[in-house]
Formats: structure tokens, sequence, C-alpha cells
């Protein structure tokens, strides 16, 4: 098992739109801001077992755990560039993607 | 397990004999490759007998017995490994005119594959079994009309139909 | 006239750009698109695991990115018409968000469809007779060729014949669709190689043989990604009536024998690696011999059949230069600059070969809006007979352009932001999508196009620069041909941070050679630096009528590698 460093949430990709989404507090958010934070291993465990629900629930695909850091606001931002770019869009076209306001659940 | 057949599942008149038992006197019955050698050498020229053998196996290795066999069954260890197509291709090369069988994850899709390479029947286990039903296996069967490629098995080739078409 | 001809020519409108499908063709992919959505019905319902999807999708081009699902449709060897590029626009602005990616394997991508959509934009593709058919999966992908087949001076024959009647062979094989890994294969019929067969798992050349009869020099193994490698002749000459026996012979090698126990090592370059090209010429000469070729019995007809759609579009007879053309540029002299590097030699006298740059200056490489495919298709059917052709180096070409029209097109195309003249200069450059959108990279390819676009934006200095190929991976799978590019980039994770490998002396052509490592990494701010050290050592270095890559084999790579330390010690910002 892989050591616990940081907070993580859960992210995944939608099967029907392909969205990116993160596991919330009651059910899967476009949001990221919205995600429910696992600040233990045990919670991350937790995480990725819902995860695996939905996978078989044939809800979501690519479901994984990313690390985060906690804001003032309380909210996770990912720590790693590759999902710091998978909450906003595309960084060549600002215009789209979540960064734009786009994708609905 | 469960087999299919023409787009139907259908009852398996096969019995997979395990290593450690005795080669039977009658019925149908598949033995391991390992055992291949012994029981062509004590079977009589009466017994129905086939192989199950791993898509890694080199047709050489088959054919002295061939004349044998009623069945070979080529395992699929994984559905996306291909292996399989091949050996089952270069089987009905060597003139092997028994039922070719597929046994592995194979998903419905490949049908079409497997009956263009050669195969009669495809096994598969019972989980797989449930979520893809025959219906689906039959889809599959029908999916296409004819294929481009020529000397393969199956619904006929493209080829040969536009050949016709342009000499009539 | 033969049965051959009159099926032809029972379609007198129709334009003779590229293949057209007959009954057969238009009900298998009929049939693909009507399995498709099955496939995506059953993945719905669970039928399906993603798992057991996976192959099927990628074998219909439908990927799943960082931000969405990406579908990579097929434009085989390159060649459209005008009617299917307008196609390409509507699909981009009913199904995705308005624009397409031109990607360097001759394929356009949307990189915003739905699943549940894919479907119906297979169907909208089918209509007019398009497809995404193995443009992804370990199957034989879309077969590629010279963009500038028919049309350039320097050809024996036309290759696209040859990729169609292969696309059509390759097509849901029954044996090879399950491969090891994926598996490309490229045709150039032309003394110059525009189709970069020697980095192709197989590259065909047609050649002729001393009794002029046609066949093809067949090379296998070439490769980029992790481990480049350039392909090796495994066939001198195979007659045409031999060709698919020998590619199914090769394929049956590769299918049996090609590794499975590391994805990375699964390539047919790596079996041609590991064993030797003796010993797979042999294993592929045994396979050959023991084949049943009756049921490969050449089939001349169809291939007359197939090459008849790629005959020559009813050219004028006119004089070899343009008086007009010649006015033009006197005076305009941003169109004399596009004409100079965009425009090139014809096979007929008073024609021209234009490409068309989707590489504007800060712009992104291979992306067109739907307005700008709908500018070229209009372009194409009002100067070029309707056709238009995809280049692996990301560009647009029109390829029969009297030169009398070249202003008027030159024109429109400048209206539309689609007259950028660089083609083959340094801002012309080769990029995947990188982290941008592609869930395999490892970091962005993009904006340090972008960056070095705009660090050359002079186009007076690009064009002193000369030819200069630019190209950039994302991620070590090579999307970009980083390892060949005269200046290559890769794009690394670092210690949690984007970072760039640079190399130097890749070649694409049948000269080929791979990219040899510059130094250490280096981060994304300091990339324009670094080319542009690179290049003014280049420019002090060179002698008359030397490109960057002629410089760089003459001097070296080590007196290129000493500027760059110097300049660091210096304190320059590298």
């Amino acid at each position: 098992m892989p050591v616990f460093k940081h907070p993580q949430i859960l992210i995944a990709s939608n099967l029907t739109d392909g969205e990116v989404v993160f596991l919330g507090s009651s059910g899967w958010e476009r949001d990221h801001r919205r995600a429910r934070v696992a600040r233990k291993a045990e919670e991350a465990t937790a995480l990725e077992a819902l995860g695996k629900r939905d996978i078989s629930a044939n809800r979501v695909v690519d479901v994984y755990l990313a690390d985060v850091e906690i804001g003032s606001d309380g909210a996770p931002t990912p720590l790693h560039y590759r999902e710091k770019m998978r909450v906003k869009g595309p960084s060549v076209r600002l215009d789209l993607g979540k960064q734009a306001g786009e994708g609905a659940l | 397990m469960a087999l299919i057949s023409d787009g139907r599942f259908i009852e398996d008149a096969w019995r997979r004999l395990a290593d450690e038992e005795a080669l039977p006197k009658t019925g149908k019955f598949i033995v391991s490759l390992p055992r291949l050698e012994h029981a062509v050498e004590v079977l009589g020229p009466t017994a129905t007998f086939g192989v199950i053998v791993p898509n890694t196996t080199e047709p050489s290795a088959l054919i002295a017995a061939l004349p044998r066999l009623d069945l070979i069954s080529i395992a699929f260890p994984a559905f996306a490994d291909g292996r399989g197509f091949s050996l089952a291709r270069l089987l009905r090369r060597a003139e092997f005119k028994g039922e070719l069988r597929a046994s592995g994850r194979l998903v419905a899709d490949q049908y079409p594959h497997a009956i263009g390479c050669g195969f009669d029947t495809i096994e598969i286990p019972d989980d797989l079994a449930d979520r893809q039903d025959e219906e689906q296996w039959r889809a599959a069967l029908n999916a296409y009309s004819m294929s481009y490629q020529r000397g393969y098995a199956g619904r006929g080739s493209i080829l040969e139909a536009r050949r016709k078409a342009v000499r009539s | 006239m033969t049965a051959v001809d009159l099926r032809v020519a029972q379609r007198p409108n129709a334009p003779m750009t590229t293949y057209r499908y007959d009954e057969y063709d238009a009900a298998f992919v009929s049939e693909r698109v009507a399995e498709f959505r099955e496939q995506v019905n059953r993945r719905l319902s669970g039928a399906l695991t993603e798992e057991e999807f996976r192959p099927f999708r990628l074998m219909n081009g439908l990927y799943l990115q960082l931000h969405a699902y990406m579908l990579r449709v097929a434009i085989p060897y390159g060649t459209l018409t005008a009617r299917q590029m307008r196609r390409l626009a509507d699909i981009a602005d009913k199904w995705d968000k308005g624009y397409g990616h031109f990607t360097t394997r001759q394929n356009l991508q949307y990189n915003w469809p739905k699943l549940v959509d894919t479907p119906d934009i297979l169907e909208s593709l089918a209509d007019v007779e398009m497809h995404a058919i193995q443009t992804s999966g370990n199957c034989i992908r879309n077969v590629t060729a010279d963009h500038f087949a028919g049309v350039a001076p320097d050809e024996i024959e036309d290759p696209r014949p040859t990729a169609e009647f292969l696309r059509q062979w390759s097509s849901l094989h029954s044996e090879f669709s399950f491969l090891p890994r994926k598996f490309k294969i490229a045709v150039t019929g032309a003394a110059h190689d525009r189709a970069a067969i020697l980095v192709h798992d197989i590259g065909l050349r047609i050649v002729k043989n001393d009794t002029g009869e046609i066949g093809y020099q067949v090379v296998v193994g070439g490769g980029l990604g992790r481990s480049p490698f350039i392909g090796k002749v495994v066939g001198d000459f195979v007659p045409r009536e031999d060709l698919l026996a020998f590619l199914e012979a090769i394929l049956r090698v590769y299918n049996r024998f090609g590794r499975r126990d590391n994805k990375y090592k699964a390539r047919v370059k790596i079996l041609v690696h590991e064993k030797g090209i003796d010993e797979i010429r042999a294993a592929v000469e045994a396979e050959f011999a023991a084949m049943d070729r009756s049921a490969f019995a050449h089939d001349p007809e169809e291939f007359e059949r197939i090459a008849a759609f790629f005959a020559p579009p009813p050219y004028e007879s006119l004089p070899a230069t343009s008086a007009l053309l010649r006015a033009a540029k006197l005076e305009t002299p941003a169109f004399a600059n596009f004409v100079d590097v965009n425009v090139g030699a014809h096979k007929i006298p008073g024609y021209a070969i234009v490409t068309v740059s989707l590489k504007p200056i800060g712009g992104v490489p291979g992306d067109a809006t739907s307005a700008q495919m709908r500018v070229l298709a209009d372009a194409s059917e009002r100067f070029g007979f309707g056709e238009l052709r995809v280049s692996h180096e990301q560009n647009i070409i029109l390829p029969h352009v009297k030169q009398d029209d070249l202003f008027a097109l030159w024109s429109m195309l400048d209206a539309a932001g689609l007259a950028t003249a660089n083609a083959g200069l340094v801002s012309d450059i080769i990029s995947c999508p990188g982290l941008d959108y592609c869930s395999l990279a490892t970091a962005r390819s993009i904006p340090i196009a972008q960056a070095i676009s705009k660090r050359f934006s002079d186009m007076s200095r690009q064009r002193r620069i000369g030819k200069l190929g630019v190209k950039i991976s994302g991620c070590i799978n090579a999307c970009g041909h980083h390892h060949v590019g005269a200046i290559g980039i890769l794009g690394l994770e670092k210690k949690g941070q984007e970072s760039y490998q640079i190399t130097l002396g890749g070649d694409p052509t049948f000269s080929a050679s791979i990219g040899e490592i510059l130094g250490p990494g280096v981060t994304a701010e300091q990339v324009p630096d670094v080319v542009e050290h690179l290049v003014d050592y280049y420019l002090a270095e060179r002698e008359e009528g030397e490109a960057f890559i002629d410089t760089w084999r003459r001097i070296g790579h080590a007196r290129f590698k000493d500027v760059l330390r110097r300049e660091g010690e210096d304190g320059a910002d590298i």
C-alpha cells in the first residue's frame, strides 16, 4: 500500500460523456471543490471502494486517487500538474472545458 | 463453462480430462498436450479424443497426431492475445478437419474473427456467458455480411464478389 | 472499354479525386457503425466491462482522454474531397466544439465527443464514405501515404491505389486484429520520402526492377516511441502479385512471435531488433513459401479498378510558367513569399502544389476551426478539382492549383488566416496534443510549439534560417516524431515538473536518422532560448546551401553541445 502523504480526492471520468468528475459527499461532482477529501489512509480506501462500486455500476471509468492541498477556504486543489490540468481544461484553450464553465452532469 | 456453436449455447459433448485421470475406454474426451503422445500410442483407432494446447504451440508438434484428433482446443490466456487466431489458421492449413475450439475469456465481438480463422466453437467461463448471452453471440455472428480478406472462412469475400460482378 | 472502365464511367459527375465506395464498401462501413452502436449499448448496460470494451472502442478510434473522449477519424492516405472536409466541419459544430486537430498520421481528432453520440458521428461520417476504423488499437492502423501522391514530379507510381488496396485488406482482418501492439504501414512511390516510411512498422517503397516491372521494397521494424529504430529491408523487390501474401507472412510471424510480456517491447521493431533482420527475413520467407498463395491470387482487375479512381483530374494544357503569377509576385511581396515557401512544383506544366499551413504564429499546430475547414473545401472546389490532402506534417495540401489562380487562392486563404508562409520552416512545427488533451502525456507540447513559433515570428528571419524540422512530443510515445526532428523536443516529468529533453539531427526521410540528446532537460521557459541559440550557431557556421541538418551533420553534434555549454557558463538563461 502506498504511503499516505497528502489529503486525497477521488477522480474519474463519467462513462457516458467522458466528463471529469470527483466523488463528493452525495455522488459525483463536476467541480473538484465539492470533492470529498480523504485525510487518512482509511478514508482514502473507503473512497476507492465507492469508486469500485460505481465502476461496477457502469457509471464511471478510470478512477483513481489524486493528492491535493487544502486551501484557506477548505477546498481541495490537486498538487500534480496533470490533475491541475484536469480540473480546468486545456491550457491552450481557456475558452473550453471546466475553466470556461463547461460540462454539466 | 459455456459452449457456443453456430450462434447458440449448446451442451458440451466433450469432457476435459484432468491429468491425473486415467484415459477412458469410451466417450469424447480432451487431454492436455503433454499427454497427447501417450494417448495416441495407447488408444485404439476407434477412440474419439481431442487435445487442448497453449496458443504458443508449434503446429509441427501436432502434425503427427492430426489424423487421430477429432478436436483441438486452443487456449486464449487473455481475450486480446491473438496468437490463437494464427495457430488456428496454421492448423487448418495443415488440413486439420476436426472441431477447432477457442477456449478462454473471448468476448462475443471476436466471434467473426474466430470463425474467419477456422474455429468452430467457443468455450467461455460461465460468468462471461451470464453477461454476454446467446443473443449477443448470435448478433456478433451476423454483424458482417462479408469480409475483405480472401482465403478466410466465414461469410464470403468482398473481393470474390466483385470479381464475379465484373465478369458476369 | 473494359468492364473496369465502365464501372468508373458510370459516375460521370463524381470527382475522381479519391476512392469511392461501392455497395460492398458501403455495406461494410455501415455494418461497422451498427456494430459499434451495439457495442456502446452493451457497454452502458454492463454486458461489456470497460476492460472488454476498450480494445473495441480503440479499434474504432475512440479514446478516453484527460477532459473527455476523443474520436480519431481516418483520412486514408490523406486524401479528402471537399464534401468530406465540409462534413468534418459539420461534425465539429454539431457534436464537438467547432474545431478538429489534424494529426501526424493523416487522421483528424475531435477532442470532446460524448460516448453516446459517437455512433451518430460515425453514421454521419459513413454518409460521406469515411470512418474511424482502426485509427487506434493493436491492429493494422490507417495506412498512410505521400501527401504529394499523384502530383509529385519525382514519382514512379501513385502510392494511393496500393494504400487503398491495403486499407481494404487490413479492415477487420480476422487474424490480425489482436496483435501484440499497434501496426503502422506507410507507402511512398517517389524518389523523396515524404511519408516517413523508414520509421513505420512496415514501410513500402514502390520501385521498378531492371525489366521495368513495378514492385515494392518492403522495410520492417522502423518506429519511434520509447526505443526508436530505422526500419530494415525484409524484401528487396516484392512483385505486386505477391504483396498481400508477403505482408500476411510478416504479420503472421509478428502475431505469433512478437513479445506480449511487456507493452514497451511489443512492437515489431523490438522483434526485429532482438532476433535480427536475417532471422526475421528467413521466418517471413519460410512462411511465405508455406502459404497457399492461390488464396491471394493476384487480382489485377481489382487493383486497376481501385487505381482508376486516382486517375488524374482533367488538367488544362498550359504553359509551364504563368505571366499572371510573375506579375502578382512582383506586386505583392507577401504573396511572393507564400509562393516561394508554400508552393511546390507539379508534374503538370502550369500547375502547382500548395501547402496550406495549419501553423499560424502562436497557433495550435494542426488545429483547424470548422470555418477554416469550410474555406479549405471552398478553395479546393474553386481552384483544385475539389481535392484536399492532409500531410503528416499536420498541414493541408491543395494538390492541383493552376499557377494563374495562385494569387486568387492566396487572397482567399489570407482572409481566413490560412496563408502563413512557413511550410518546412522553423515555425512549421509538428506537435502532438500533449498534456493539454492527452492522458498518456507527461508534459505539454502545444505551448512549447507556440512559444518557439512566437520567438521566430519574424518571417524573413525564418526564411533566412531555411528548412528546419522542429518536432515536439509530450511523452515517450513520440506521436510528435521528436526523434526525427532536426530539432526534437520531448516533454517529460522530472521531480514533479514538466521538463524538456532536446535532441538534434533527426531525419524522417530516406536518409533517416534518430536525433541525439543535447544535454540535461530544460524547463518550458528555457526551450525557446535553447532553440534560438542552436539556430544562431547554425547560421554562423553554415556553408552555402546548407540546411540546419546538413551543418549539424558536417560539423558534428559535439560542437552544438559545446555552444550550449559555453552559453550556460556565460550566464545565459539556459
